[in-house]
């Protein structure tokens, strides 16, 4: 795998969160290198998405350690105290990971060049013109240079979720959160999606994906995590996991989906 | 009116032969229509036709010329001056006020969602008669003067509020902070209908929190703003006649004070009317085309405007050939 003397993508040692009572991820662990694909996996309420989530602190780690490119998410550390980052700073740090959500998210009231370019522009104050210029590159490589001009609800669901690819790759991010990004397509869709990610992964791009592809995961995951109940269950090459697992709740659930 | 049921009668697909339909008749609508066009006639008539004996003379029930004689005169144009003015200070000052108080309404900080709270309680408790009168006649009451100064501290600047506060400031102030109020809910209710997957994707994006609020939340904001506040506009127009109780020199003030003097006083209500009718229609054109334009990326196709509605009727009048085929024009290649 992964060269060990380089700074993990992501590393989460004990990851907590709870929502009041309810505690979604209790102590996660798992290391993303540079260049990696990791898939997770599990039943819907399991964590998953929560601890996407985190990542880019759209929440909030209540315990434990999270860090991304060797930095803790969210804190800065100044001896033994954390203090939290301001807004701005947050903002600098989500501008560097690109984020892909189940439902898209596109800006409905912008057209499909100007949602990739809203990133560019708006956040690093990049010119319009060669922003565009990136996006237009970047909208044939998920093959809809032609809908450039064309509003969200004008596209279908899969289209829908290419231009939003395109608009987390504008960013030129290090990092790629998918965020169950097929579920919400009708099932003839799912195939045009997954193959602009594995293009993706191919190009070296640095991956998490919460995913019920489980073919997805086998062929394109480095490695895959199963989560239940806020834990990490089992972890470890796709091809090993989710054929002969270790763990019974793995078996149960792999049983279910696959 | 015109009745397009006779259109699509020939069938879509294939060529079964020439099948006669008959539409269905509709005698209710008929008799309906009948009464209507009796009670038109009767208004039309008693509008401009009719005569009424007063004083011993013969004269038109409404004095058509004596409302045309003050329609135009310069005390009315500059009432109609102050009343646009008026509506136009108010409105803005209060879409300001509105999203500055919503914005605070919304804060997770308690101090700043309470204390707007409290103002919308205050301005939306009490009569906009009652405040206009309060700040014309209550503020130099209550403050005789007026400091600008630190606060608890040494003062830079005394003035007379007398001087300072004229009806007309009055007048602007009580409106513009009562439509604040108003205007804070419209714009709250517009933010928190965006779904919150739009403020997670600029985020993630790396948009800070006013950025989001301006380039991704309030965009989106506006199609739920526009329509309240092009009624809000409409209403503050008409709402700027309750100045009259402070002297406020607006249209109805005028007109009011020209019938004071010369007892002419339903032709200068009349006057006041026209001229608020001309300026509500105007009004509603206009929030025609700003909601059209704000509708852009929720609708595939946006609603034909009059002109277009227009064309597409005289279209349809002309014979032709494939009726049923040039009956939807306006459905676009997704519909």
């Amino acid at each position: 795998m992964a060269d060990p003397g380089t700074t993990p993508m992501v590393e989460a040692r004990g990851v907590r969160k709870s929502f009041g009572r309810l505690e979604v991820l209790r102590g996660i662990d798992l290391v993303v290198h540079p260049g990696e694909v990791l898939c997770l996996i599990g039943p819907s309420g399991s964590g998953k998405s929560t601890f996407l989530r985190c990542i880019n602190h759209l929440e909030k780690v209540d315990g434990g350690e999270l860090s991304v490119d060797g930095e803790l998410v969210g804190y800065r550390r100044s001896g033994d105290r954390l203090h939290e980052l301001r807004d701005r700073e947050v903002c600098g740090k989500r501008a560097e990971i690109g984020m892909v959500f189940q439902r898209f998210n596109l800006f409905p009231h912008m057209s499909v060049l100007d949602n990739v370019i809203s990133g560019p522009v708006r956040v690093k104050r990049e010119p319009a013109s060669s922003a565009k210029e990136r996006a237009r590159l970047l909208l044939e490589r998920v093959g809809l240079a032609d809908k450039i001009a064309a509003y969200p609800n004008q596209l279908s669901g899969g289209q829908q979720q290419r231009v939003a690819i395109a608009r987390a790759l504008a960013m030129q991010p290090k990092l790629m959160l998918f965020d169950e990004p097929t579920s919400a397509l009708d099932p003839e869709l799912v195939g045009d999606v997954l193959d602009v990610m594995r293009g993706l992964a191919t190009d070296g791009m640095t991956m998490i994906v919460v995913t019920h592809e489980m073919g997805f995961a086998r062929e394109v995951g480095d490695t895959v995590v199963f989560m239940d109940d806020g834990v990490a269950v089992e972890q470890g090459d796709p091809k090993v996991v989710l054929t002969s697992p270790r763990h019974e709740r793995t078996r149960v659930f792999l049983s279910k989906v696959l | 009116m015109t009745d397009s049921s006779g259109l699509s009668d020939r069938p879509a697909g294939g060529d079964p032969g020439p099948t006669r339909t008959v539409p269905v008749r509709h005698p209710g609508r008929w008799v309906a229509s009948a009464v209507v066009l009796v009670l038109v006639a009767m208004l039309v008539n008693t509008l401009v036709f009719s005569h009424v004996v007063r004083g011993g003379t013969r004269e038109g029930r409404y004095q058509w010329p004596v409302v045309w004689k003050y329609l135009f005169v310069t005390p009315v144009l500059k009432g109609v001056a102050v009343t646009l003015e008026l509506t136009a200070i108010a409105m803005a000052v209060g879409i300001v006020l509105g999203v500055v108080l919503a914005v605070m309404r919304l804060s997770p900080n308690r101090l700043l969602s309470g204390s707007a709270w409290i103002y919308i309680w205050f301005f939306r408790g009490t009569p906009v008669l009652v405040q206009l009168t309060f700040w014309y006649v209550g503020i130099t009451y209550l403050y005789p003067t007026l400091t600008l100064g630190i606060p608890f501290g040494p003062a830079f600047y005394t003035v007379n509020a007398n001087s300072l506060v004229t009806s007309f400031i009055a007048a602007a102030l009580g409106l513009s902070l009562n439509e604040g109020a108003y205007m804070a809910e419209i714009v709250r209710a517009g933010i928190i209908s965006v779904d919150e997957g739009q403020t997670e994707a600029a985020q993630s994006l790396g948009m800070s929190k006013v950025q989001t609020l301006r380039r991704i939340v309030l965009p989106q904001a506006m199609r739920i703003i526009i329509p309240p506040t092009g009624n809000e506009t409409i209403s503050m127009l008409k709402t700027t006649s309750l100045v009259i109780v402070i002297a406020g020199g607006d249209l109805f003030t005028a007109t009011q004070n020209i019938s004071n003097n010369n007892y002419q006083i339903v032709p200068l209500l009349t006057v006041a009317s026209l001229w608020y009718l001309f300026f509500t229609s105007v009004l509603t054109i206009g929030q025609f085309y700003v909601e059209r334009h704000y509708a852009r990326g929720s609708t595939r196709t946006l609603p034909p405007t009059p002109l277009q509605r227009l064309r597409q009727d005289l279209f349809r009048l002309r014979p032709q050939p494939q009726p049923a085929l040039a009956e939807a024009p306006w459905v676009g290649p997704h519909g």
